[in-house]
């Protein structure tokens, strides 16, 4: 820390400027070429994606402020059974989280390196990989085949993705504990569930809580928009008014979107609180 | 193999290599039953390797020789026999080793895992005779008003006693302990200490100790094992250990370990030498 300070204050200090001129020109070139590969990639892509088309911004310009005209006079009338349906949409991401959690802890404690042999830890972490590497919305349609329309579809696709993202952090968690406790409990003849029980678990908890509560509200996020492909909850009228351009009612159930997971957001930085 | 064995434990010949480092080089040692002997030796020297073996944490070499506990071989050429390994040996650790999150009362009844059944340990259903036998435990060690407290909110030295007190509820007959007190400040390092003569004394049980100050080995144990090297050079009464007979086992790296002859009421800093070794390490990065 001296040496830093020492370096930048003093002027005069010759043999500390010799390799600082080095430093520069190497991650100089560098720095270029990650700008080169950006602005190439930027390119490529430009085409492909219609940025072609941003002139419509303007031109349409009209449409845009009647659109946002509407969505600038909510209409409550049916307040309601908004709220029946942000419930619904709590709800099922409350089961969602809560069985992601259950299977969590096991495949959490499964895919760390410190806890369980190779051939346990990769077929684990790759399930895991998979879980995680398909979207909640691909998981939802291939639900609403399985087990029909409705909110069950989407508390199965927020099952299975935050199964795979939880497990990810709960055995991050898991590779980050002190190893001596648990040693120190091996030693009074304790079994391997024992150890972890006694000896992980406790050390692991405050973080597995909090990333528990972080993932419910990220699930009750998603929840709304798993109504688009019809599984269930506010989303699923949230869609509905738009696409028959009662924009005002839109604007309302949006209100009631952010004010939910701002609620939420709150709610559970104060669980936080009280639990660690 | 019958349970009056007078010897405790023994050693024979174990080794341990990691890589091309020998850690332990053919080492030897028999404890009586209700002995209290000090292991002592500079950093390095292979104590801590030689306590993880007899504590069922480390298994020696394949070709290399055996560990008893009362009588029945807890290892042998390489390979470990659980049963005997595990719960038949308390270990008390430098660190402490408790569950900082967990009450210190929970972390005491953890002595009880080995012996109750399975299900009722992993469940965490402990009865109220073992209960109480903690709360005994604590008391015993003399912390009994803590028990409901996290073990994180206690000091150093209530940590120690709370770990001694889980090794109390153990019920081994043979306690060791991996440098207990070199994480102390001299008072409490007295006061552990003392806890642990006392169990010996008055439960006649097996302890081995290793220290850092020799100072501690001569005033509580009668005898003193000395390993240099990952091998034993010195097993007799810790009276012989004076200071030029240490300097004469170790060379340089007895500074470590020879302290002012008033160290334990002194104010004795264990810490001072590596201190000033780190202290000159830093000068060194910074003239760099």
């Amino acid at each position: 820390m001296t040496d830093v300070i020492a370096s930048t204050g003093a002027t005069h200090a010759r043999p500390m400027t010799s390799p600082a001129v080095v430093k520069p020109a190497r991650s100089g070139m560098r720095s270029w070429l990650v700008a080169l590969v950006l602005v190439g990639a930027l390119a490529a892509s430009w085409g492909p994606a219609e940025i072609g088309r941003w002139t419509y911004l303007f031109s349409d310009a009209g449409n845009m402020a009647t659109y946002a005209q509407d969505f600038l006079k909510p209409d409550f009338k049916e307040w309601a059974s908004y709220l029946r349906e942000m419930i619904v949409t709590i709800q099922i991401a409350l089961w969602g989280t809560f069985l992601a959690v259950l299977l969590s802890i096991p495949f959490g404690i499964l895919s760390a390196h410190n806890m369980a042999p190779w051939w346990v830890l990769h077929p684990v972490r790759r399930l895991m990989d998979l879980f995680r590497a398909i979207h909640e919305i691909v998981f939802a349609v291939l639900f609403v085949v399985a087990v029909g329309l409705g909110p069950f579809a989407g508390v199965m696709a927020l099952f299975v993705h935050t199964t795979g993202i939880l497990a990810k952090l709960f055995s991050e968690a898991v590779e980050a504990i002190d190893p001596r406790p648990v040693e120190a409990i091996r030693t009074t003849g304790a079994s391997r569930l024992q150890q972890v029980i006694f000896g992980v678990i406790p050390q692991v908890l405050p973080l597995w809580i909090s990333f528990s509560l972080y993932r419910l509200e990220s699930n009750i996020r998603s929840a709304t928009v798993l109504g688009l492909i019809g599984a269930g909850g506010i989303g699923q009228i949230l869609f509905e008014s738009i696409r028959g351009f009662y924009y005002p009612q839109a604007s309302a159930i949006l209100l009631i979107i952010v004010a939910t997971v701002t609620l939420m957001d709150i709610l559970s930085q104060q669980l936080r609180k009280l639990v660690i | 193999m019958t349970e009056i064995t007078p010897i405790a434990l023994s050693v024979t010949n174990l080794s341990k290599r990691y890589g091309e480092t020998r850690a332990l080089n053919g080492v030897s040692l028999m404890l009586e039953q209700g002995e209290m002997v000090a292991l002592i030796g500079a950093s390095g020297s292979g104590k801590s390797t030689l306590i993880r073996h007899i504590a069922g944490l480390e298994i020696g070499d394949g070709d290399s020789g055996r560990v008893e506990i009362l009588g029945a071989v807890s290892q042998a050429g390489g390979r470990m026999n659980r049963e005997a390994a595990r719960g038949r040996v308390a270990v008390i650790f430098q660190q402490f080793n408790l569950v900082g999150r967990l009450s210190v009362l929970t972390n005491v009844l953890i002595g009880h895992l080995g012996r109750i059944p399975r299900w009722r340990g992993t469940l965490g259903l402990f009865n109220r005779h073992e209960k109480d036998k903690a709360q005994a435990a604590l008391a015993r060690v003399g912390i009994p008003q803590v028990a409901a407290q996290r073990a994180s909110t206690l000091s150093g030295g209530q940590q120690q006693r709370a770990a001694i007190a889980r090794t109390l509820v153990q019920e081994a007959r043979i306690l060791i302990a991996d440098e207990p007190i070199s994480a102390l400040d001299p008072s409490a390092a007295r006061r552990v200490m003392d806890v642990l003569a006392a169990i010996s004394r008055e439960d006649a049980i097996t302890v081995l100790v290793s220290l850092h100050q020799v100072e501690y080995a001569r005033r509580y144990c009668r005898r003193t094992i000395a390993m240099r090297d990952g091998a034993i050079v010195y097993d007799g009464p810790s009276t012989a250990l004076s200071n030029d007979f240490l300097a004469e086992l170790y060379g340089a790296a007895s500074e470590e370990l020879v302290l002012p002859d008033a160290a334990p009421s002194g104010p004795a800093d264990p810490m001072a030498p590596s201190g000033v070794e780190l202290h000159t390490r830093q000068t060194a990065l910074a003239t760099v």
